[in-house]
């Protein structure tokens, strides 16, 4: 099944992805072409699509009974949505992190190697190897330092911003080779979110990164480049820099420029 | 006083309808709350009462506890021996819970987890009618299905047994305790869930390794609530167990449970009697016990939990 796309730049692909929310059509003809092991922010008005997309990329979306998509999603090569695949290797590819830090409720050190676990299919992992994942995964997300000593408490007492951090890291023992984020740091505050764009940034180059978010800034800082989508269709996509200072499309100038609020 | 004020419109301190039926819902409302509590409370004070003769005269903690000899109305030596009563109630109870367990964790995690839309509304409508059916009714099963099959099955002279008593209790507790089970998987978060699959678990490991986590407490309160049931159950374990005086040493043995032996033998003694008051403390004793089961289930629900 693997094609000579799966080496080449191009790290997801769709080709005219449509999505029904019931009767409620929720993306038109989405077609892109999201570069390999880079930052690509996505960008765009409340209730857009954006986080409809993103979970479509990973095919979390079907846990409603009522989604239907239409259309072909290309991740590293493979159509997701052909009919033979295996939904969890799906997820092992491709990690995602949430609007909300979503730890399980389960101790720090639990919640590290999880996708491990699942993934590894053997009932028991020698202690020696899960410690090494959990302290690389850690250390990692520049979380190994404050949490070393309480591995065993549970994640939800950690903060918010460390939550996150905790989320990010646990997808990294399962060595997923895109990692979607939608509004990662929309529940932390502004040293949270500085620490961790810092780290997504960090993570560029090995992780192709698809990053939802409403903050300009953060998508100018933080990505290369940037998508703009209006309801339920891709307006424009350019390099960062570009877009920002170029845009060829009125309506994503006059989103940039604040006019839609 | 209603009165114009000065400025037009309604006075301040005007009490309209409203004031009125807010009112009278509180006292309403507190009236019900402080019976409720009343209640307990009077019926525990009369039924100590009424064994405290019992426990403060012939009371031998030894001979209650220790002897399996229940023979109160024996004219030259009563003896009251609640080991062997004790005895069949927990074994009843016991098997009830093996049988209840699985099969009503099972139901709820399908009802919770699996099922969706119209059967799984249909399921639990099927659940709670379950829970309705009158206990003498579970009785009448025993008696007249399951001891003929019983009988037939093992080849064992009588079919009112632990056995059979056990598994219709069983069949009785698993309705209450799936409901609260599939109550406490439905308060786990969906997020979790979300999360879980999103890192590739699939269903049944999100389930094993998260959900049931989570519901713990829940779960274990389900557990005990059912067993709560179990020990309290009179009339189906009347009709199952044989009524018997044994100590069970195997599942085809005849029994007799503490609540059976103060319905059967409480209309036929003198009030105020030796064997009256003995009753009575046999009511005392499974009053503290269900007591204490619920208790238990009310802490572990609020997550109180001894480390
Ligand atoms: N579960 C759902 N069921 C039905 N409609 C939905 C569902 N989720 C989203 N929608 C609809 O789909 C459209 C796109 O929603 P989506 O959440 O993808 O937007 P978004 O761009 O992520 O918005 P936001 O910036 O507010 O997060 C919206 O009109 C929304 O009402
Ligand atoms: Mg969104």
């Amino acid at each position: 099944m693997a094609s000579a796309e799966a080496v080449s730049d191009i790290a997801i692909e769709t080709r005219q992805v449509n999505l029904w929310y019931g009767t409620f059509q929720a993306l038109f003809d989405v077609d892109l072409q999201i570069p390999r092991g880079r930052i690509t922010s996505m960008i765009g008005p409340s209730g857009c699509g954006k986080t409809t997309f993103l979970r479509s990329v990973n095919r979390i979306n079907e846990r409603l009974g009522y989604v239907r998509t239409t259309g072909s999603i290309e991740v590293l090569g493979y159509d997701i949505y052909a009919p033979d695949v295996e939904l969890v290797q799906v997820r092992k590819r491709i990690g995602m992190v949430f609007q909300r830090p979503n730890p399980l409720p389960l101790s720090i050190r639990d919640n590290v190697v999880f996708g491990y676990r699942v993934h590894s299919g053997r009932r028991k992992i020698p202690q020696t190897e899960l410690d090494e994942l959990v302290e690389s995964a850690l250390r990692q997300v520049l979380l190994w330092d404050t949490v070393k000593d309480r591995l065993d408490r549970q994640a939800t007492e950690l903060s918010l911003e460390e939550q996150q951090k905790l989320c990010i890291a646990r997808l990294l023992p399962v060595k997923p080779a895109v990692l979607l984020m939608d509004e990662p740091c929309s529940a932390l505050d502004p040293k949270g979110t500085e620490a961790v764009e810092e780290l997504i940034w960090q993570l560029r180059g090995d992780y192709t990164i698809l990053i939802v978010t409403h903050n300009m800034a953060q998508a100018r800082r933080a990505s290369e480049e940037c998508i703009f989508m209006l309801l339920g269709k891709v307006v424009e996509h350019a390099p960062t820099d570009e877009i920002f200072v170029t845009p060829r499309n009125q309506e994503t100038a006059d989103y940039i420029e604040g006019r839609y609020g | 006083m209603p009165q114009a004020s000065p400025r037009g419109g309604d006075a301040i301190d005007r009490r309209n309808l409203d004031w009125y039926i807010d009112k009278g819902v509180q006292v309403l409302v507190f009236i019900g709350g402080v019976s409720g509590i009343l209640f307990v409370i009077s019926i525990f004070v009369f039924i100590t009462k009424e064994g405290l003769g019992f426990l403060t005269e012939q009371f031998s903690i030894g001979e209650f506890f220790g002897s399996p000899r229940w023979a109160p109305t024996s004219s030259h030596n009563p003896t009251y021996g609640a080991l062997a009563l004790i005895a069949g109630t927990a074994s009843v109870t016991g098997l009830a819970m093996v049988i209840a367990v699985p099969f009503s964790l099972g139901a709820a995690i399908f009802i919770g987890e699996f099922a969706t839309g119209k059967p799984r509304e249909y399921l639990k409508v099927l659940v709670e009618l379950l829970a309705a059916i009158p206990s003498v009714v579970w009785g009448f099963i025993g008696l007249s299905i399951m001891n003929p099959l019983i009988i037939k099955l093992f080849n064992v002279p009588v079919g009112l047994n632990v056995l059979n008593s056990g598994f219709i209790l069983g069949l009785m507790a698993a309705p209450i305790m799936t409901t609260i089970a599939e109550d406490a998987l439905k308060a786990v978060p969906d997020t979790y869930r979300e999360a879980a699959e999103a890192l590739g678990a699939t269903r049944w490991q999100v389930i094993l390794r998260v959900v049931i986590p989570a519901a713990k407490p829940g779960l274990l309160a389900a557990v005990l609530l059912g067993v709560g049931r179990g020990f309290g159950e009179t009339m189906a374990v009347l009709m199952a167990s044989g009524h018997s005086i044994n100590l069970p040493t195997s599942v085809f043995d005849s029994v007799r449970a503490l609540t059976a032996t103060i319905a059967a033998e409480l209309g036929e003694t003198a009030v105020g009697s030796d064997h009256y008051r003995a009753l009575f403390t046999l009511g005392i004793f499974l009053f503290v016990v269900t007591f204490v089961i619920n208790l238990t289930a009310d802490l572990v629900v609020r997550g109180i939990r001894r480390k």
